[in-house]
């Protein structure tokens, strides 16, 4: 392995420019001759538009256009991607998300006209002259009332709140049923997965450009994803040739699974650029991004778990309610469905699973896929129940894990939930965090917070996830409207350095860093002369982007295929200058040879002799070192970990101080040690945040309480204890050729059953009768609960 | 509009601003200094952190118009001329103390200030120090570390595993 090659904790490339204000995100963009945009926004949650007046707004000073419902009429919707079939065999209900709100609105922050005006400031000034004639109506937010019809329908033509009612696996079901009903204990649990606001920190923006002359389109946007965009722009929403439209996703500040998607505001930029002839920009304030960006999680779930008496598992079965909000978000129906009743036999060896979801439309923004996407809501109910049951039985909880864990030599295993988990194991990383956590310690740690009159609690956690969501085929049956392939381009130049184009997106993961070491550990050249390319759809070949924590096990290996195919176009181009036979040369570090001889060339000699192919044989062999690999993995990868936190609950007021969280995660082959643990340590602080601080309320009239930085409790330096993280303990990916399974998403999934786990179990300790507290696990909740 | 002059990063620089244009928007809108952030309309995020008059000040939170002569550091003003990071910066890299990216220059800002003040702090003081600033990416761990390291205090390697 040359230095910075796979395994290498080599420091990140992109630090440099974020480092000295060198980053260029969207809004660091103004193309001359910017006008800006500003929208108007609903402020019901429920309301006719009656009319929507721009006359006097067009007259203010500096505005060049406006924009409502109506000029869009004739364009498409934003769609969903993903189809789901009722367990009634009945397709999913669909209501059309226009770019403007068009005859109702549907919630507070529904964009429903736009202005855009020489300066930010006349736009804002202008959005404020429109007048908008909104009645507004009973707002349903509930989703127990939204499901019984007993308020107003957010969409009027569908007749129902309920989008899809999502059973698996429908054969399981009687079976399970029997089985819960025969179980000899059965542990019942209810609980909430709280809505969460994903508060990236750079707001959303976009930019639209159109050049009359040519009729080509360019939008610069925040996204994850700018393939996606560009294919939903061009074949649903506004009908721009992919061939005429460059999607741009410079440097994004974040995403977590809010940039995935497509948004209105980048269909309203281009319209708006082509109506114009200049450049339109829109960048969100985080008041906008709290009301119009997709929000998280949102489940109310009952959960059983049957098992015997001695903690064998028999069966889970879950009755779930999805909050969808107001429009279906383009990743909102597989997120509740497919990316968590899939894994809702967990890490264990239960015989009979069945999951029903029912995803609910109410008046509040959009939920989608969050950091983790369905994966916490699975591992949190299965995690949360498994903890009740063993209190219960007076079983320890690591020990009802092991009990029921897949053992490693039950690889693969076709978990009662649908998946074949490729390989694991759980028992030796529950055997490290033992020690790493020093369970052997926790009762002289408890002693001494009770001499401070603290409550301690250790919390445990297991959990598996499924990243890289694939392969296309099984998708599309599963109903994906987009096949899960990425793709890499892989451009030796004449001089010897090295383009990689590739699909996925960078927004913190350093794949700028990680994915050159890739190429540098196959070719046997330095990495630092590897470049990745990213974000622009007019160089890349195409890409699905970078969620699913799927970057490194489909696009990395997309990287891994494409290098393979250069090493043997590169042996040949070798045996031809070796005057050989390309089977009889062998290539290592960087250096093609003649097996069995000291005749050799190196790689950077065969990269210019394939740019200068004087005295080549041009039958046999095409000029230029470049290869493109499209890469269709066979099946998810599987994470997965082992967690525990220590807290300390203050009696006297409630409050939950985090002393320890330790995780311990299997992701395969690692590439750059030192981005994973940044990767784990960021999941964590964002489980964290969920189970302790974080919560999207609505009230009843759907306003967003909790709608600001100084509501909505973002977790900050000091409510966060040292993490401690491990990735030692690793079993391959047995189909991806690097054996990588991914990180991004494990510590959002680990963390929050761990710490109400500890919380509850801090509580119980102490002599309270108390089995469950809803996230966030506030004090004011905590105390409730010490104090029924 | 009025014209105000700064020293900004050691050169005297002059713009026309309104009077309810804050230095955030004057440092990216006007003098085209984008390294300043603003990721929140609420004073909350702290990406936007700049030194005025030597004193970390969250630029959203300060009218331009009102700085006529006085000194403003800001991000872009951090590393030597040659590109050498500063002790900060180079901590940041070493420790990963960042991801996204957005917001670092409020962190390195702050950490400068904090380091001024308390050029010894304690974990607990950093932590406290930091709370005005969001990370949403790094779950604090490697900016700490990358501060108490630019501290000249030892902290675990970020590689052990």
């Amino acid at each position: 392995m040359p230095d910075g090659g796979i395994g290498a904790p080599t420091k990140r490339r992109e630090d440099t420019r974020f480092l000295t204000g060198r980053g260029k995100y969207t809004d660091d963009f103004t193309p001359q001759n910017t006008s800006y945009c500003a929208f108007a926004r609903s402020q019901v949650a429920n309301g006719v538009i009656k009319s929507v007046d721009t006359s006097a707004a067009a007259e203010m000073p500096g505005v060049l256009a406006t924009f409502t419902g109506e000029d869009f009429v004739e364009v498409g919707g934003n769609p969903a991607g993903w189809a789901i079939v009722s367990r009634d065999g009945e397709p999913m209900k669909e209501p059309k998300r226009p770019v403007l709100a068009h005859g109702k609105v549907r919630h507070v922050g529904d964009a429903y006209a736009a202005v855009v005006a020489e300066t930010l400031e006349q736009a804002l000034d202008a959005v404020e002259a429109i007048e908008a004639d909104i009645d507004e109506q009973d707002a349903v937010t509930d989703m127990a009332s939204a499901v019984a019809g007993a308020g107003s329908m957010v969409h009027d033509e569908i007749e129902t709140n309920v989008c899809f009612d999502w059973g698996w696996i429908e054969d399981n079901r009687a079976a399970t049923d029997e089985a819960i009903k025969n179980a000899p204990h059965v542990t019942t649990l209810e609980l909430v997965n709280n809505r969460l606001v994903p508060n990236a920190l750079e707001p959303r923006a976009s930019i639209g450009e159109y050049d009359p002359g040519t009729g080509e389109y360019k939008l610069t946007t925040t996204s994850q994803n700018p393939h996606l965009s560009r294919l939903l722009i061009a074949a649903f929403v506004l009908g721009i040739p992919e061939n005429k439209l460059t999607v741009l996703a410079p440097d994004v500040g974040g995403g977590f699974g809010s940039k995935i998607y497509h948004y209105s505001e980048e269909a309203l930029v281009l319209a708006a650029a082509k109506k114009l002839g200049r450049p339109v920009k829109w960048t969100a304030t985080r008041t906008e991004s709290f009301l119009a960006d997709a929000h998280g999680r949102d489940h109310v779930t009952k959960i059983e778990l049957a098992c015997e008496k001695d903690g064998t598992f028999i069966a889970f079965r879950t009755e779930t309610m999805a909050n969808v909000g107001a429009y279906l978000s383009n990743f909102s129906t597989v997120t509740p469905t497919f990316l968590h009743g899939t894994l809702m036999a967990g890490n264990y060896t239960v015989p009979n699973v069945y999951v029903n979801v029912k995803a609910v439309f109410t008046n509040t923004a959009p939920v989608d896929a969050y950091r983790g996407a369905g994966r916490p809501e699975a591992t949190y109910s299965l995690e949360r129940v498994i903890d009740k049951c063993a209190r219960e039985l007076g079983i320890d909880p690591v020990e009802i894990r092991r009990k029921n864990f897949i053992k490693k030599d039950q690889y693969p295993y076709a978990s009662a939930a649908g998946l074949e988990y490729d390989s694991g194991d759980y028992d030796s990383l529950m055997d490290g965090l033992e020690k790493v956590a020093d369970f052997a310690g926790f009762e002289a740690r408890r002693a001494e917070s009770a001499k401070k009159g603290k409550l301690r609690g250790l919390g445990v956690n297991a959990y598996i996830e499924a990243c890289g969501i694939a392969p296309s085929n099984l998708v599309g049956i599963l109903g994906a409207r987009v096949g899960l392939y990425d793709a890499a381009t892989v451009r030796v130049n004449p001089t010897g350095n090295i383009s990689v184009m590739v699909g996925a997106h960078s927004h913190g993961q350093g794949h700028e860093t990680a994915f050159p070491q890739i190429v540098a550990d196959m070719l046997g050249v330095d990495a630092q002369s590897v470049d990745i390319v990213h974000g622009d759809t007019s160089k890349i070949p195409f890409g699905m982007g970078t969620y699913g924590s799927r970057s490194l096990a489909v696009c990395g290996s997309a990287v891994f295929r494409a290098t393979e195919k250069i090493i043997l176009k590169a042996t040949a181009i070798a045996a031809h200058m070796l005057e050989d036979k390309p089977e009889n040369i062998e290539f290592n570090d960087g250096v093609f040879s003649i097996k069995g001889t000291n005749k050799n060339v190196g790689f950077g000699d065969v990269a210019l002799k394939a740019y200068i192919p004087h005295d080549y044989p041009i039958e046999d062999l095409e000029p230029g070192l470049e290869e493109t690999a499209f890469y269709d993995p066979a099946n998810f990868t599987y994470p997965s970990g082992a967690y525990a936190s220590e807290v300390e609950v203050d009696p006297e007021t409630g409050k939950v101080t985090i002393c320890s969280m330790v995780a311990l995660d299997d992701f395969g082959v690692v590439v750059n040690p030192m981005i994973v643990t940044g990767q784990v340590e960021g999941g964590l602080a964002q489980g964290i945040g969920q189970a302790l601080l974080e919560n999207g309320v609505y009230d009843d009239t759907g306003q967003l309480l909790s709608g600001s930085l100084m509501d909505y409790a973002m977790p900050r330096a000091d409510d966060l204890p040292n993490l401690v993280v491990d990735h030692s303990h690793a079993t391959r990916c047995t189909h991806n050729p690097i054996g990588s399974k991914g990180c991004g998403e494990a510590g959002a999934i680990g963390s929050p059953p761990t710490i109400v786990n500890a919380v509850v179990d801090a509580l119980s300790r102490g002599g309270h009768d108390v089995d469950h507290i809803d996230m966030p696990v506030s004090p004011s909740r905590v105390w409730a609960a010490m104090n029924k | 509009m009025p014209k105000i002059t700064m020293n900004i990063n050691g050169r005297e620089t002059s713009a026309e601003v309104e009077n309810r244009t804050l230095l955030s928007t004057a440092l990216r809108e006007k003098l085209h200094l984008t390294g300043t952030h603003i990721g929140c309309d609420t004073s909350q995020c702290g990406a936007c952190v700049v030194h005025v008059n030597g004193k970390a000040v969250k630029s959203c939170t300060i009218f331009a118009s009102e700085l006529d002569g006085a000194n403003i550091d800001t991000i872009e003003g951090q590393a030597s001329p040659d590109g050498t990071l500063n002790v900060i910066q180079q901590a940041f890299q070493d420790h990963h103390g960042l991801q996204c990216g957005f917001c670092t220059p409020g962190m390195v800002m702050s950490a400068a200030a904090l380091l001024k003040e308390n050029p010894k702090p304690t974990e607990a003081e950093v932590r406290d120090y930091l709370e005005g600033n969001i990370c949403r990416c790094t779950g604090y761990q490697g900016i700490v570390n990358a501060i108490l390291a630019a501290s000249g205090q030892d902290v675990p390697s970020i590689a052990a595993e």
